[in-house]
C-alpha cells in the first residue's frame, strides 16, 4: 500500500512508545543504591513506606529520566526537521552548531549575568537566542538550502563549534566561573537532576517545537522536495520555514539550557528511524519524539552505571555512538556522489 | 485509445470535479533576473483545450516563462493571469490547485517511495494535517496504472532511472487535478516509445478542456504534439501560430542560429532537422 495507514501509524509510535516505557522502567530502577524494580513500583503506586527509596526515585532518578526524555525528544526532533529544511541527511543541531550558538549564550549569561543583572533563570532563554542566531547565520553563511553543499554546510557547522567553545572558554575563565568541572560538563553534554527547576520551562518549550513541527510536517515533506516543488504544491515555503526554525530553535536552546551539548542525537534517531519506517515525516516527526527520549534516557542510565561508582556525561555516550554514525554516512554521501 | 478516454472521463466524472478550462495570459510581461533582462514585452496566452510548444535555444526564457505561470517567479512588467486572476496574488494553495508543473528532474535528499511522492501531488486538495483519503490514493493509483509504472510505488524514488523518474513526476502532477500543465521538457530522458506516449497523455489532458505549456528542444515531435508554438528568441516571443507557420527555415535560423532543414513527412507532420553536418575539414 502506497499510503501511510492510520494502522501503520498506529503501530508504529505504539511499539516506540512501549520500548519508551521500558526504557524509562529501566532507567528508574538503575542506580547506585539498590532498588529493585519491585521497590521502584512500590514507591511509585504509594505502598512503600521507605523514606530514603522515595526520596532517591523522585528527587535523584525520575527528575533525571523526566529531563533525558525532554532534551532526546527535542534533539531528535530537531534533527528531523533540520534535515528536511536543509535538505542534507547529516544535519543535527549539534554538527551544525546550533547547539553551540545556544551553548555560548547559556554560559554567557550563566557568567557574566550577574554583572548586569540577570539571574540564571534567564539561562533558557538566552540559549533559545542563540540557537536562533546561530541557525540565522547558518542559512546566512551556508547560502540556504539545497545551494549550499553537504561540504559547505558541515564546515560552517565545524566553525561555529570550535568559535563556541572556544567562547565558552574564555568566558568562563574571564569571570573566574571554572566551578570545577561545571563548563566541562557543558561543553560535553550532561543531564543533571540540579537542573530540574527549569524543567517547566523546557517542557513548555518541547511542547510547542513539537507542536510546530506536528503541524507543518506534511510541508516538512514537501520542503525536502526542494523549494520549488513545495511552492508548486501550494506550500508557503518561506512562512513555514520560519516556523520551523522558530520552534527547532527554541527546543534546541532549551535542551542545551539544561543539558549542555549532548551531541549526534539528531543525526543517530532520524537516521536509524528511516531505514525502518520510512521517510514520511507525518510520522518520522512523532517517531524521532519517541525514539529521541527513549534514546537519550538509555544512554544516560548506561552513562551512569557503566563505570562502577563514577558516572560518565551523557554526551560522551552519544557522541561515541554518533561520531563513527557521522563519519559512515559522510563516506556513503561521498561515495554516492553527495547527499543533496 | 477511445477506450482509454472513456475510463478516463467515467473516473472523472466520479472524481475530483476538473477545474474548468481556464486562459493563462502573459500579458506584456518583461522578467529580469540578477538585474539582467531576460524576457520584454511577452504577450500570448493559452487557451482551453490547447497545448502550446514553447521553443528557443538554451537561455530563451523558456523555463522562466513556466516559472511565471507556476507563481515561482513574478514578472518586473506586466502580469501572468489565470482566468481573470493574477497569479501573483492567489494563494499558493489556490494556485496549485489549477496549474501543476513537471519540472526536468528531482533530486532527493531522502529515499522516499514513488507512490508517496505521487501521492504528494494531492497537497493542495487535503487539509494541513492529516492522512491520505481513499479518493487520493485511487488518483494516485490510477496515475501510476496509466503511465506503466504501478510496480515501481513501492520503490525508493533514488532506485529508478532518469526517465522512471520524469514518468514518476508527471503522474504526480495529474494527481494534482489541475487546469494548465506545465511541462519542462517532458521527454527529456524518455526513449522513443515513452516519449510519444507522454505527448499522447498530454494530447488526452488538453482534449478534457484543460490546456498545457509544453517545453520542448525536440522541435519534430514538438510539430507534431502542440496545437500552436510559440518560438522565443531575442529576450521575446519570435514567432507565434501554427507549427508550420513558426517553424519555418528563416525563423529557426534566426532563434537557433543555424540552418534547419523543415518540411513535410510522407504522412504530412513537419520534420524539422538541422542542416547535414560538415566535417571540420582535415586541410584547416
Amino acid at each position: 500500500m502506497i499510503r501511510l495507514s492510520r494502522t501503520r501509524v498506529g503501530l508504529v509510535l505504539g511499539l516506540l512508545a512501549f520500548l519508551l516505557l521500558l526504557i524509562v522502567f529501566f532507567a528508574v530502577a538503575t542506580g547506585p543504591s539498590n532498588l529493585s524494580l519491585g521497590d521502584v513500583l512500590d514507591v511509585l503506586v504509594g505502598r512503600s513506606e521507605d523514606r530514603t527509596a522515595r526520596d532517591i526515585l523522585f528527587r535523584i532518578r525520575l527528575p533525571r529520566v523526566y529531563l533525558g526524555l525532554l532534551v532526546g525528544a527535542a534533539l531528535a526532533v530537531a534533527g528531523t526537521v533540520f534535515q528536511a529544511l536543509l535538505r542534507n541527511p547529516l544535519a543535527d543541531p549539534y554538527v551544525l552548531g546550533v547547539s553551540g550558538g545556544a551553548a555560548l549564550a547559556g554560559i554567557a549569561v550563566l557568567a557574566l549575568g550577574s554583572l548586569v543583572g540577570l539571574s540564571t533563570k534567564a539561562v533558557p532563554m538566552a540559549a533559545f537566542a542563540g540557537g536562533l542566531l546561530a541557525t540565522a547565520l547558518l542559512y546566512h553563511v551556508s547560502g540556504g538550502p539545497g545551494r549550499s553543499s553537504p561540504t559547505s554546510l558541515l564546515l560552517t557547522g565545524v566553525v561555529f563549534n570550535a568559535f563556541a567553545s572556544a567562547g565558552i572558554v574564555f568566558l568562563a575563565s574571564v569571570a573566574g566561573f571554572f566551578e570545577g568541572s561545571r563548563v566541562f560538563l557543558w561543553l560535553i553534554g550532561h543531564l543533571s537532576a540540579v537542573e530540574v527547576d527549569a524543567a517547566g520551562m523546557v517542557a513548555a518549550s518541547v511542547g510547542f517545537g513539537l507542536g510546530v513541527a506536528l503541524v507543518l510536517s506534511k510541508s516538512l515533506n514537501l520542503i525536502a522536495l526542494g523549494d520549488e516543488t513545495a511552492t508548486q504544491l501550494g506550500v508557503p515555503v518561506a512562512r513555514h520555514r520560519r516556523w520551523l526554525l522558530l520552534a527547532t530553535s527554541l527546543m534546541v536552546g532549551a535542551a542545551v539550557a539544561v543539558s549542555g551539548l549532548v551531541g549526534f542525537v539528531g543525526l543517530i534517531v532520524p537516521h536509524a528511524l528511516r531505514l525502518v519506517i520510512g521517510s514520511d515525516h507525518r510520522l518520522l516527526v512523532p517517531a524521532s519524539a519517541l525514539a529521541g527520549a527513549g534514546f537519550l534516557v538509555l544512554s544516560d542510565t548506561l552513562a551512569r552505571s557503566m563505570l562502577d561508582g563514577r558516572e560518565l556525561p551523557v554526551g560522551a555516550v552519544t557522541a561515541l555512538v554518533g561520531g563513527p554514525l557521522f563519519i559512515f554516512l559522510l563516506r556513503r554521501a561521498q561515495v554516492h556522489g553527495g547527499v543533496a | 485509445m477511445n477506450e482509454a478516454a472513456g475510463r478516463r472521463a467515467k473516473h472523472e466524472a466520479g472524481g475530483t470535479p476538473i477545474p474548468s478550462g481556464e486562459r493563462l495570459r502573459f500579458e506584456d510581461v518583461s522578467v529580469e533576473l540578477g538585474g539582467r533582462r531576460i524576457l520584454e514585452g511577452v504577450d500570448f496566452e493559452i487557451r482551453p483545450g490547447e497545448v502550446v510548444g514553447l521553443l528557443g535555444r538554451n537561455g530563451a526564457g523558456k523555463t522562466t516563462l513556466l516559472r511565471l505561470a507556476s507563481g515561482i517567479l513574478h514578472p518586473c512588467v506586466g502580469r501572468v493571469l489565470l482566468g481573470d486572476e493574477a497569479v501573483g496574488t492567489m494563494s499558493r494553495r489556490r494556485l496549485a490547485r489549477r496549474v501543476a508543473l513537471v519540472p526536468q528532474d528531482l533530486h532527493v535528499a531522502f529515499p522516499f517511495r514513488v507512490g508517496e511522492l505521487v501521492l504528494m501531488g494531492r497537497a493542495p486538495h487535503q487539509p494541513l494535517l492529516g492522512l491520505e483519503s481513499e479518493h487520493d490514493v485511487e488518483l494516485a493509483l490510477e496515475a501510476l496504472d496509466r503511465f506503466g509504472i504501478a510496480h515501481l510505488a513501492e520503490r525508493g524514488i533514488e532506485t529508478l532511472s532518469g526517465g522512471e523518474r520524469q514518468l514518476v513526476l508527471f503522474a504526480r502532477a495529474l494527481v494534482q487535478g489541475p487546469a494548465i500543465l506545465l511541462l519542462d521538457e517532458p521527454t527529456a530522458f524518455l526513449d522513443l516509445k515513452h516519449r510519444v506516449e507522454v505527448l499522447r497523455e498530454v494530447r488526452a489532458f488538453a482534449r478534457s478542456g484543460r490546456s498545457a505549456l509544453v517545453v520542448s528542444h525536440d522541435l519534430s515531435l514538438a510539430a507534431r504534439s502542440c496545437d500552436r508554438i510559440v518560438l522565443l528568441g531575442g529576450g521575446g516571443v519570435a514567432g507565434i501560430g501554427a507549427p508550420a507557420e513558426v517553424l519555418t527555415r528563416e525563423n529557426l535560423r534566426d532563434a537557433f542560429g543555424i540552418g534547419v532543414q523543415s518540411f513535410p513527412g510522407p504522412d504530412g507532420g513537419l520534420v524539422v532537422v538541422p542542416d547535414r553536418l560538415e566535417e571540420p575539414s582535415a586541410a584547416e
